[in-house]
């Protein structure tokens, strides 16, 4: 933790909003997949997607210390959403793209005056009560969603009525990375902001903040409301580039995966879901095959090495190991 | 026309019951501690495989394999809270929270390499099956059997609590760790010895769980949430709330699939959320 005086909140929140060579480094790299692996670019926007509904969750539970066991609710709603909309005659990517958040927001917005009420286990059982419930209901509307067969015949337009979705995930990985890259300057300015800095002060003491004048749970229900809108977003990439919905998309498994993702990148760190994305989707594409129970048994071990062992995730411990560097470049935990 | 709404009633008590002897130790546990344990319908289900290898392998007879179920749970409990859980007691719950679900997915993954992920074939003894019929109502005897184990066991508990020095000395971790503390009461041994109990009593509801709802290596997670459902309904730490509101759950569940069967199990996770909403420390729960 950097040392900040009191008297230079503006000073601080500007030197954290600079923008480092890391983090250019790193959006660069994002273009590597087009040339050096150009056959896995549907697994990269897989991989966009799912960093972009990690970095949805990181909003709240990295920030703002709400633990969500049912995030995939609004990522199941924005997939609907937006395959429903493609699936009735309006394949149109981009207005896809906003019904879905809408949808997401709308029910986040509604969702978001029980969840700020709530600390501990109860939250932690009302998120997921509502993620099955949703889920439930979904399954239920087989007549609207497919079922447990999925959602079939989502046809998408290309977008801007130029750029197809073709089958080599071109079209999606470009599509599904500018949309992750708009989405994560919004979050960055979110974070760098004065809201951000009281979302970490309600995180680092829910009593003291209402305390010292600030209207917490008007601020949790402000941040819960736009993490929901980005997991939308992500939901309906993943069906419009995928051009179809399963039930999956809405399960416990996919709230359990995220958080695992969050977790082993490192919550609260912005870029913390995306690594962790880039090496939970490349280690199960390399690693699960056709067992999928013994992949959870080492996602499990490493959920478990990284709660005892490295608690702040992978680029905690890489912050910490460079801290320890002089003329340190990283900084510590925002 | 009153026949099968007893039926289902008696149905719903009897897979309450089940529901009960699995949730208890969590509830008493998370009363003390405050420690969110996904993992403990894990232990559950290793009662579960316990009672499956002995009457499978060893031919042992089903009565004689449930207190091994129990025993074993138990000691493998008590192991992984000396090793792992107690480093973690201070922790936030978003670091318990995944502790425990990586032991979870851990589980899951064992049991499916051992075992399979088939459901486990098991054989009543003759005297279990069957159904006696009483004013024209069918009552199973295994479910009447489960009945009468569970409520045998809430007596005891009740009893252990109310009447004995250590029950005494949970309560007061219940009420106030710190006060108890203060006192000299010897919160973390009292904990241990809880925590084993309560595995123990989930490793015996996996096993009678067989039977009613079959055992694979999906039961760390299906039940798990109605097992969170029991507690965060019940009230943490109180036998009595769990009772409750397990009965209430087995009931509403049985219920719901018997004359709404389209609806699935979303009867049951509307009936918690609003519960929770209306009373966010649960039906019993003080805090």
């Amino acid at each position: 933790m950097m040392s900040v005086t009191a008297a230079s909140p503006h000073a601080y929140l500007e030197r954290q909003a600079r923008w480092t060579w890391i983090e250019a480094a790193f959006w660069a790299a994002t273009l590597l997949p087009f040339w050096l692996t150009p056959n896995y670019l549907v697994l990269a926007s897989q991989i966009a997607i799912t960093a972009l509904f990690a970095l949805s969750l990181d909003l709240i539970l990295g920030y703002a210390g709400i633990v969500s066991l049912g995030h995939a609710a609004f990522f199941g709603l924005g997939a609907y959403t937006a395959g429903l909309a493609a699936k009735h005659g309006w394949g149109e990517p981009i207005t896809g793209l906003m019904l879905g958040a809408l949808a997401a927001g709308i029910v986040g917005y509604a969702a978001s005056f029980i969840v700020s009420r709530f600390r501990h286990l109860a939250l932690i059982m009302i998120t997921l009560g509502m993620g099955l419930l949703l889920h439930e209901a979904a399954n239920s509307a087989s007549w609207l969603t497919g079922g447990a067969d999925g959602l079939q015949g989502v046809k998408m337009w290309p977008i801007f009525n130029k750029f197809r979705f073709d089958l080599w995930g071109y079209t999606a990985y470009t599509y599904s990375l500018i949309v992750l890259f708009l989405v994560f300057l919004v979050a960055r300015r979110i974070i760098h902001s004065p809201f951000g800095l009281s979302l970490r002060g309600i995180r680092e003491n829910a009593l003291r903040m209402p305390a010292i004048g600030a209207s917490s749970r008007a601020h949790l229900r402000k941040i819960y409301t736009i993490s929901a809108v980005m997991a939308g977003i992500a939901g309906a990439l993943l069906a419009q580039t995928t051009e179809t919905v399963s039930l999956e998309a809405l399960g416990f498994q996919r709230s359990a995966d995220v958080l695992v993702i969050l977790i082993l990148g490192g919550a609260g760190r912005l870029y913390g879901g995306l690594v962790g994305a880039i090496i939970f989707m490349v280690a199960r594409d390399q690693f699960s095959g056709n067992t999928p129970q013994f992949w959870y048994f080492w996602i499990g071990a490493l959920l478990v090495a990284v709660v005892m062992f490295l608690p702040n995730g992978i680029l905690g411990g890489i912050a910490k190991l460079a801290s320890t560097w002089p003329g340190s470049f990283w900084r510590g935990k925002s | 026309m009153i026949g099968p709404v007893i039926g289902v009633l008696f149905d719903g008590f009897a897979y309450g019951m089940l529901l009960f002897l699995l949730s208890v130790g969590l509830s008493v546990t998370l009363g003390m501690m405050n420690f969110v344990n996904l993992a403990h319908c894990a232990f559950a289900m290793l009662g579960g495989y316990v009672t499956v290898t002995l009457m499978n392998r060893f031919g042992w007879p089903f009565l004689a394999t449930l207190p091994f179920a129990f025993l074993v749970a138990a000691l493998v409990s008590i192991a992984f809270e000396r090793i792992l859980y107690r480093r973690l007691y201070r922790a936030s719950d978003l670091d318990q929270v995944l502790l425990t679900i990586g032991l979870a997915f851990v589980s899951v993954a064992v049991a499916a390499y051992v075992y399979g992920t088939i459901q486990q074939p098991v054989q009543m003894p003759s005297y279990l099956r069957g159904s006696v019929t009483i004013l024209g109502v069918g009552f199973g005897i295994y479910r009447l059997f489960l009945v009468a184990v569970a409520l045998a066991i809430t007596l005891l508990l009740v009893a252990a609590l109310e009447y004995t020095r250590f029950g005494a000395q949970v309560r007061a971790a219940v009420d106030n760790q710190r006060m108890a503390r203060g006192l000299g009461i010897n919160v973390d041994g009292a904990f241990a010895f809880t925590f084993a109990l309560g595995s123990g009593l989930a490793g015996l509801g996996g096993a009678l769980a067989i039977e009613i709802v079959g055992l694979d290596p999906s039961f760390a997670f299906t039940y798990l949430i109605y097992v969170l459902i029991v507690v965060s309904v019940g009230g943490l730490g109180s036998i009595a709330g769990s009772f409750a509101a397990a009965t209430l759950i087995g009931i509403s569940d049985v219920a719901g699939k018997y004359y709404v069967p389209e609806l699935g199990a979303f009867l049951i996770y509307l009936v918690m959320v609003v519960l929770l909403m209306w009373r966010p420390a649960g039906l019993f729960g003080r805090r």
